[in-house]
């Protein structure tokens, strides 16, 4: 039961992060590793200014609606 | 033995969802409790999930939990992120959920909520989810690609460079509509000047906050921001009761339109970490948090409806905006029940992230039904003002005078009962200095949530304080929408400019970047200062133009999902998009044409113009124009106009145009013709997770 709780609340806390367009970062980084052993990984930081740069920095991309 | 159990589930579940609805229907003459909409809403929308969204699914769409997802082929934990599909949803409907939704079925509340009502819960299912569904599995099967780019994949180059045209126009009249919204609500309003304004310095910190003294903690930053929002909100009374400070936050329409579009320019071209990207972040939760502290009000109190089920204004001489039932209407509500921005957003973020296909049915079509019950609570929250505020705070000065002697005495005429003393304690409850004509949909709105929200918590003394506070959640919204629409604008002039001259498309030079946001901010500031400055409100010509071209890209929208139907070979099912195809073309074209051509000067802009031309000649000076220059300039504003609406007709007719030519060539040829990417096998563990 608290098992459910603590990852329902985990999964709440990632949908009110994607809101606002920040994925999960684990994720990415277990990705990573998986994925691409070889190239470097971001850090948090780096991780949250380029999903910002993303999300906010144009190329026409609409991203919210009336 | 459970096949039983279940169909008699949704035989009782179908007789309570008839029965809130007799209940509706039947008890005219005396309020019905809110509770009894709530009841029709859920049912039908349960039913319409279950029944119709799995029907689509299963038969119409074939999703295929097989089939690889671009989640996992261009998987980089950034963009492409397979993500739990509660999770998106919640993103999904964060980003579908704007102003829109709330402000279209306050002001058809002058009709009476049950056409309102009505459509929002019959557009929803039959169409408004059923698009945001069908594009979000259109981007899904091609890679996640943008709503233009499927329209030129699928239908060719042209019709997809004419689509991309009019998605510019509407985000100018867009973010005219939602500037006047926010001009209409804080003028001459000091206490929500102050709050509005006090958000830009709070974003400001929080930008620094999160990019340098705590970097990447959202949360965190975005609890210090809210605490601020409320002490900005409390802070503004004491700003009200100070003359001095008073004065400085008073502002009129149009020193405030000024303001807004100096704001639009210097926000879109600034950093985005330090002011739009902590301004989204308060507006994102702020707008959740809201949505769900009235869905939870509105449960506990079950609020009496107080406007009448139908007023006599569903003939089209009502004082909000004028025009009939049909195809009015549906123009106005709009966005609830179905609306043509969602399809850039089903092809925008969602389709990337999105872990399996069988999600794209709650996620589509469920973010949507929880989109119009958005819809339907604030069509309660209007009904549950009196009628006769209702109208002193929706009419025109111009219909009902500015004082409260006036405003009463028109209103009473009408047959709605209210009092100048009703008026002037209205005014006085929220903390305002009047509530007459308080146009644009947004005062109403905090007017009723203020009611709603103050009954559970707080009382009549905390009723101010909850109008400032959804005065500031709409406004908050709203001003992001203006600094990211204008971002968005920007480039998608810069896109469609590059085409002729191709120094526009270089979105990395300055003086490039300069000029279109100047273009942009200029485009849609004209329409703000036009309809703030008309006496009729602006509303009135605003919204039915910003309806008119959002339900335009619907119709596009549907248009793309019927083609592909017939290029999947799915022809006796393409119904599920034509029929709503249809209704859409024929009220936005009706609509259209009548606010072009229609012969009352009320509705059409053509007499409009004809009506100030004779005037002109007869040496007449009408109001608002002071001197025959600026009559001159309510006759251009008039044909400007005319000229968008004949333009979204002609980029609406040339779509089907489009659209029947390819649904001819896909039926000519016997084999499927869609570019969907061909078919992979989704990985294993991503089949089994879901």
């Amino acid at each position: 039961m608290v098992a459910r709780i603590v990852s329902g609340l985990r999964y709440l806390g990632q949908s009110l992060r994607l809101m606002v367009g920040m994925p999960e970062y684990s994720t990415y980084v277990a990705h990573m590793h998986h994925a691409h052993p070889e190239r470097p990984v971001m850090s948090y930081e780096e991780f949250f200014r380029e999903r910002q740069e993303a999300r906010y920095g144009g190329n026409g991309k609409v991203t919210r609606c009336c | 033995m459970n096949t039983y159990i279940r169909k008699l589930g949704w035989f009782a579940f179908a007789a309570t969802g008839a029965f809130a609805f007799a209940v509706i229907a039947l008890n005219r003459g005396e309020p019905i409790g809110a509770l009894w909409v709530v009841v029709a809403t859920v049912c039908i929308f349960t039913i319409g999930y279950r029944f119709y969204s799995r029907f689509i699914a299963g038969k119409v769409l074939g999703l295929d939990s097989t089939r690889m997802t671009p989640a996992y082929k261009h998987n980089d934990g950034l963009d492409y992120v397979p993500t739990n599909k509660y999770v998106l949803f919640g993103h999904h409907f964060a980003a579908i959920a704007g102003a829109g939704p709330l402000i279209g079925p306050i002001l058809a509340a002058q009709m009476g909520y049950l056409p309102s009502m009505l459509w929002l819960l019959a557009g929803v299912v039959l169409a408004g989810a059923v698009q945001d569904f069908i594009v979000l599995f259109i981007s899904i099967r091609r890679d996640g690609r943008s709503l233009g780019d499927l329209i030129k994949s699928e239908m060719g180059q042209l019709p997809g460079m004419i689509a991309l045209f009019g998605t510019f126009f509407i985000m100018l009249v867009l973010l005219a509509v939602l500037a006047l919204i926010v001009v209409k609500a804080l003028a001459e309003s000091p206490w929500g000047t102050f709050t509005v304004a006090a958000t830009i310095p709070i974003a400001l910190f929080m930008g620094i906050y999160a990019r340098y003294i705590r970097p990447g903690f959202i949360g965190e930053v975005s609890l210090i921001g809210f605490m601020l929002l409320i002490l900005s909100i409390v802070g503004g009374q004491y700003v009200q009761e100070i003359p001095s400070l008073a004065a400085l936050f008073t502002l009129t329409g149009e020193q405030l339109t000024w303001l807004l579009i100096g704001y639009g320019f210097i926000a879109s071209v600034m950093p985005v970490w330090l002011l739009l990207a902590p301004r989204d972040y308060l507006s994102t939760f702020l707008k959740i948090g809201t949505v769900i502290s009235l869905a939870i009000g509105i449960l506990i109190i079950s609020p009496d409806l107080k406007m009448p089920a139908l007023t006599q204004f569903v003939d089209g001489s009502g004082p909000v905006w004028s025009g009939s039932l049909f195809p009015f209407l549906f123009i106005t509500v709009a966005c609830g029940a179905i609306s043509g921005f969602h399809s850039l957003i089903s092809s925008g973020t969602t389709p990337k992230m999105i872990r399996n296909e069988r999600d794209a049915r709650f996620i589509g079509y469920g973010a949507m039904l929880m989109e119009s019950f958005v819809a339907i609570m604030a069509l309660v929250a209007a009904s549950t003002i009196e009628p006769g505020i209702y109208f002193a705070m929706n009419s025109p000065a111009a219909i009902i005078g500015t004082t409260a002697e006036s405003a009463a005495q028109t209103i009473s005429q009408w047959g709605f009962h209210v009092t100048p003393e009703m008026i002037t304690q209205t005014a006085v409850d929220v903390g305002e200095h009047t509530v007459i004509s308080r146009t644009g949909g947004a005062p109403t709105l905090a007017v009723g949530m203020a009611q709603i929200l103050s009954d559970v918590l707080g009382g009549q003394a905390m009723m101010a304080f909850w109008y400032h506070f959804a005065i500031l959640f709409e406004a908050l919204f709203i001003l992001t929408a203006v600094d990211a629409g204008t971002r968005a604008g920007r480039f998608m002039l810069q896109d469609l400019l590059g085409s002729f001259i191709p120094f526009m498309k270089r979105t990395d030079s300055i003086t490039a970047n300069l000029i279109a946001t100047s273009v942009c901010v200029a485009g849609w500031g004209y329409f703000l200062y036009q309809g703030v400055v008309d006496p009729l409100g602006g509303i009135n010509t605003l919204w039915p133009l910003f309806g008119i071209s959002n339900q335009m890209l619907a119709g596009i929208a549907l248009v793309l999902c019927s083609c592909v139907l017939f290029k999947m070979k799915q022809d006796r099912f393409a119904w599920v998009t034509i029929l709503p195809a249809v209704w859409v073309f024929v009220c936005t074209l009706t609509a259209a044409w009548q606010k072009i051509f229609d012969a009352n000067p009320r509705i059409g802009f053509l007499a409009h113009a004809n009506k100030y031309k004779e005037a002109i000649a007869e040496g007449t000076v009408l109001a608002p124009a002071k001197s025959i220059g600026q009559m001159q300039q309510v006759i251009f504003n008039d044909y400007i106009n005319a000229s968008l609406a004949a333009l979204f007709m002609l980029v609406l007719i040339s779509m089907l145009a489009f659209g029947i030519r390819t649904v001819l060539r896909a039926r000519a040829l016997g084999t499927p013709t869609t570019r969907e990417t061909p078919f992979e096998l989704l990985p294993v563990e991503a089949v089994s997770r879901t």
